[in-house]
């Protein structure tokens, strides 16, 4: 394992390295979609120019090889995540498939007209709407977890709701919209005293903590590849044996039978019966390559350098006249949340844009956070492992400098 | 003034900033003596939908001209409709739906014109044009 070192942790990140508008780009849209370093990018290229077949079928050398080296990205993130096993990993396109995967399979399973659902108040739409529509058809009723203004929720307000015995619980790890850490952990012991799955929406948290599931005990985790420096369209859903052994599948195709005719068709077993149809191959291998990445610096090296980038941003967006920051939880990670009297987010955004920083700006796909917040969107930069305390002068400079035009 | 006269004149306006910050700080201005829509029409109804800032837009025709109102919540947004409306208010519906908007290209606000842009120009533009279909003639 490695030292954390800035320099080197930078060339391997080349597009930072790129000048937009004649200036120097900044990144701060992580919490979007991270930038991938070379190793991921010359693993896929790899595996089109040397390695290209489709899996699990082919009885010649290439496909012998690629099924071989995608069964082993498995058990790279199997063990990345601490599941017991290799094959309680599922490939999915990233979390928004494998939440729908979760609303159809874990849904027909468990819930019954009438049934209710529980997510938090901060959830991104992608965690929200799978469920409300599901719900929608079984007529029943998606509960809420209350959060305050400081954007914690409210764990009491979470005990009443399991106690109407929705039959899901499903939250996020880390809030994309105001950073926020959940206590996972503590919540899935709370809905397992009623006997209630959890499943943790990890998208934001995969690049900036170590996950153990058997540690938080959940029944499922789900992530995307592309906000930890692996490709995009690839994914997974962690899930505990026993519940994807009972789950019925989501998409039917091929890979995921067993048996065919005309009259009935069995399926394959877990987790094939879940990956119908040829599956991003070179994608999964970026991401086991993304996962080695990560693997091979010193972790705790890497938390402490993005926690001290957030709170040295905290630190010098606190005076400017009129910032107000969204989501001031106790405990956050990862990305900053304003907005600023007077002045609208896509108008900063805009400005700071010519300046050569990349933030987004809106309801970050979580328009019921900003109702709650009364607000129409808000700035958010959000930080990897690649960023600097310069680029974020440079940031604090460009919103200040935006904002004496604004005003 | 006609609508290819007083694209000139902004084209010869934005021309003499090199800077996309005095672009930019015109834009704002224009935004901040945008016609406000009347309270009444700051509704759904006359929304133009978008993404990151809303935009109402309002027509009204007298003497066969239409004069157009607007407000939206973000401020280069006012800006952009402001110009449009600086173009199009008090001309016939037959001269709006005749225009050329190449002079968009010309005074570097391209970018805005994409169709995915979040409160594109170009869905302004086209409400504009839809408000004189309905009322030409």
């Amino acid at each position: 394992m490695n030292h954390f070192d800035i320099n080197e942790i930078r060339k391997q990140f080349p597009v930072l390295d790129q000048q937009v508008y004649g200036k120097q780009l900044v990144y701060f849209d992580n919490a979007a979609t991270t930038q991938k370093p070379l190793c991921v990018i010359e693993r896929e290229r790899d595996y089109y120019l040397h390695e290209n077949c489709n899996i699990h079928r082919g009885v010649h050398y290439l496909s012998q090889m690629a099924t071989e080296a995608y069964e082993n990205a498995r058990k790279t993130v199997a063990k990345f995540i601490n599941a017991r096993q290799a094959e309680e990993i599922v490939f999915t396109r990233g979390t928004t498939e494998s939440l729908n995967l979760l609303a159809t399979s874990l849904g027909q399973l468990l819930v019954n007209e009438g049934d209710k659902v529980v997510v938090s108040a901060m959830e991104h739409h992608s965690n929200m709407v799978p469920w409300q529509q599901m719900l929608m058809r079984t007529k029943g009723e998606l509960l809420v977890i209350r959060m305050d203004k400081n954007g914690v929720l409210d764990l009491n307000h979470y005990e009443e709701l399991l106690k109407q015995k929705p039959k899901i619980v499903s939250i996020a790890h880390i809030s994309n919209t105001l950073g926020t850490v959940n206590p996972v952990k503590k919540m899935v012991a709370m809905a397992h005293k009623y006997g209630i799955p959890v499943i943790v929406d990890g998208a934001q948290s995969m690049a900036h903590q170590v996950i153990d599931v058997q540690d938080l005990d959940c029944d499922f985790y789900v992530f995307s590849g592309h906000k930890m420096y692996a490709p995009m369209g690839i994914g997974g859903l962690y899930g505990k044996m026993e519940w994807l052994e009972k789950m019925p599948p989501y998409q039917f195709g091929g890979e995921m039978v067993d048996k065919v005719s005309f009259e009935k068709t069995t399926f394959n077993k877990v987790p094939f019966k879940f990956e119908a149809g040829t599956p991003n191959v070179g994608a999964a291998l970026g991401l086991e390559t993304a996962v080695k990445f990560i693997q091979s610096i010193d972790r705790q090296e890497v938390e402490a350098y993005e926690d001290e980038l957030l709170r040295y941003a905290t630190e010098q967006l606190a005076g400017i006249e009129g910032i107000r920051f969204i989501g001031e939880a106790p405990k956050r990670n990862g990305l900053i949340s304003f907005v600023i009297d007077g002045i609208h987010p896509y108008d900063l955004g805009t400005i700071i844009d010519k300046m050569g920083v990349a933030v987004r700006t809106g309801h970050h796909c979580a328009e019921p956070v900003m109702t709650f917040f009364g607000i129409p969107g808000t700035v958010r930069a959000s930080f990897a492992m690649y960023n600097t305390k310069e680029e974020i002068d440079i940031f604090v400079k460009a919103v200040n400098k935006a904002a004496a035009m604004l005003r | 003034m006609t609508i290819k006269e007083i694209q000139d004149s902004i084209v010869e306006e934005f021309s003499m900033f090199d800077d996309w910050m005095d672009r930019y700080a015109m834009l704002i201005e224009m935004g901040k003596e945008c016609p406000i829509i009347d309270p009444q029409y700051r509704n759904d109804n006359y929304l133009i939908n978008g993404c990151q800032s809303r935009v109402w837009l309002h027509a009204e025709k007298k003497d066969g001209k239409i004069y157009f109102t607007a407000d939206s919540d973000a401020v280069i947004t006012k800006g952009i409709i402001n110009l449009l409306i600086k173009v199009f208010s008090g001309q016939t519906p037959a001269d709006i739906l005749a225009a050329d908007m190449s002079f968009l290209d010309e005074i570097g606000l391209k970018e805005h014109l994409s169709p995915t842009r979040s409160n594109g120009l170009l869905s302004m533009v086209k409400q504009m044009m839809l408000y004189a279909e309905v009322m030409n003639g």
